[in-house]
């Protein structure tokens, strides 16, 4: 119960720090929807074609603008040794680690909710029946690349140039949801249903699982340091 | 203590050295040619050997890393970090020895065929892991930040495994260990002896490049100490 509650005042803080500041999720909104731009010059996106380029595409935009989240996770933290006084209270490491997860987690969605229909829109696919679909997919790589990314974010705190660090050490550990996530939505793009596909999310929720429970475990090491 | 444990080291890297020596030897000499892909195939005598110690490596650099967060003790850092530097050593050097092997057998000298891909995302992981320690000034923290990556990075070799399986493969078959033939019935005597012996070269070969490697660690810690005792 502490632990939830914990996570829960954390994560309000996160919120009214966002809301007041309005940092993140606004330079993650509009790089996100810059990359759509960028897309639609870099790639012949032929209506013909698009359906089997979404996936990767929306992928693409979803990893750049998570890891402009990720980058920033911490940033309140750093300032003013706030990380050192949140050690000192009788915070769990576990409970830090599940609010900064899930504020990332939260800004994400926000961003792929606006940015995944704007893709429809703007390069005219007609499936809007399948988004459900889509966006469940979205969702558990999403968490996914929400949890790892928070670890990775936790321990390039403090290295020199952090933010190039980050991507280099999340994206091979991530390659699993990127595989799994691409794959599937390829599926229901091009049949509609996942399909024998479901293995991919089997293993999309066997990472987010794995990985949140590491991260619960050994948060409090990560932080303490 | 650190002149026995250097002799010790010696005797070590001689032993390594006459059977690399006598593996060269057995596997470019006694062994016979493969019989459909000629004289190219004496690099699995390399080939195998190095993907297995990188795996090794990897397992050691996991293995430290636990240590390290539960004990807190420099030395299983040290092995951590020593582990990391040969697994990115080995695995380089199998997907080159791989690359000059698939460009005649296959015609090309790189496919993404799921065990290569494998093998390189392994290298892109580890190269990450000894970026970030190099990244970070505080010795103590890039240890723990290391020791969170080593341990991190190994959960995720299944998964990445599985994932790149179910994506593609088109790999060899492992030649040795099938589940239909016991290793002696389908492959040449003498080339499961050269297998045997490269191995055990390789095995020795790595534990004397890891014992310098913890060495060059424990000195640069010793540095570190005598700088603080100076007060420079």
């Amino acid at each position: 119960m502490t632990l939830l509650r914990q996570t829960g005042l954390m994560l309000w803080k996160d919120t009214l720090l966002e809301l007041r500041r309005r940092e993140s999720l606004l330079t993650m909104f509009f790089f996100g929807t810059l990359l759509l731009f960028v897309f639609n010059f870099a790639f012949d996106l032929a209506p013909d074609k698009i359906a089997g380029m979404a996936p990767g595409l929306l992928w693409l935009a979803f990893l750049f603008t998570g890891t402009l989240g990720l980058a920033q996770l911490f940033q309140a933290e750093r300032e003013n040794h706030n990380l050192d006084a949140l050690l000192l209270s009788p915070l769990d490491g576990g409970a830090l680690f599940l609010a900064k997860a899930a504020f990332n987690l939260i800004l994400m969605v926000l961003v792929e909710i606006v940015v995944i229909p704007l893709f429809w829109i703007l390069f005219n696919l007609p499936a809007w029946n399948l988004l459900p679909q889509i966006f469940l997919v979205t969702l558990l790589g999403t968490v996914g690349f929400c949890v790892l990314g928070t670890l990775m974010s936790a321990i390039t705190l403090r290295a020199r140039a952090r933010e190039l660090l980050l991507p280099l050490v999340l994206f091979p550990l991530m390659i699993p949801v990127i595989l799994a996530t691409i794959r599937c939505m390829a599926e229901v793009l091009r049949t509609g249903q996942f399909g024998d596909q479901v293995a991919w999310l089997r293993l999309l929720l066997g990472f987010d699982v794995i990985f949140l429970t590491a991260g619960m475990l050994i948060f409090d090491w990560v932080i303490e340091s | 203590m650190i002149r026995q444990s250097r002799k010790r080291k010696g005797i070590l890297g001689a032993l390594a050295l006459v059977t690399v020596l006598f593996s060269l030897y057995w596997s470019l000499v006694v062994a016979p040619p493969d019989a459909y892909q000629g004289e190219v195939q004496r690099i699995m005598y390399l080939h195998l050997p190095s993907i297995l110690i990188a795996y090794l490596s990897y397992f050691l650099v996991f293995i430290g890393s636990g240590l390290y967060l539960w004990k807190r003790e420099k030395r299983d850092d040290l092995l951590a970090h020593a582990a990391a530097e040969l697994g990115v050593l080995f695995t380089a050097l199998t997907i080159i020895e791989g690359s000059v092997w698939g460009r005649p057998t296959w015609g090309v000298w790189w496919t993404w065929d799921a065990r290569l891909t494998l093998t390189a995302i392994l290298l892109l992981i580890y190269v990450g892991y000894l970026m970030l320690r190099s990244l970070i000034e505080d010795e103590n923290r890039a240890a723990m930040a290391a020791a969170v990556l080593g341990i991190i990075g190994f959960l995720d070799i299944p998964l990445i495994h599985m994932s790149v399986y179910w994506w593609r493969t088109l790999h060899q078959p492992p030649s040795i260990l099938r589940p239909d033939k016991l290793p002696w019935e389908n492959v040449h005597p003498s080339m499961l002896t050269a297998l045997t012996i490269s191995f055990v070269a390789f095995l020795l070969l790595y534990f004397y490049l890891l014992s310098l490697r913890y060495r060059v660690g424990e000195m640069h810690q010793e540095v570190i100490a005598r700088r603080l005792e100076r007060g420079a």
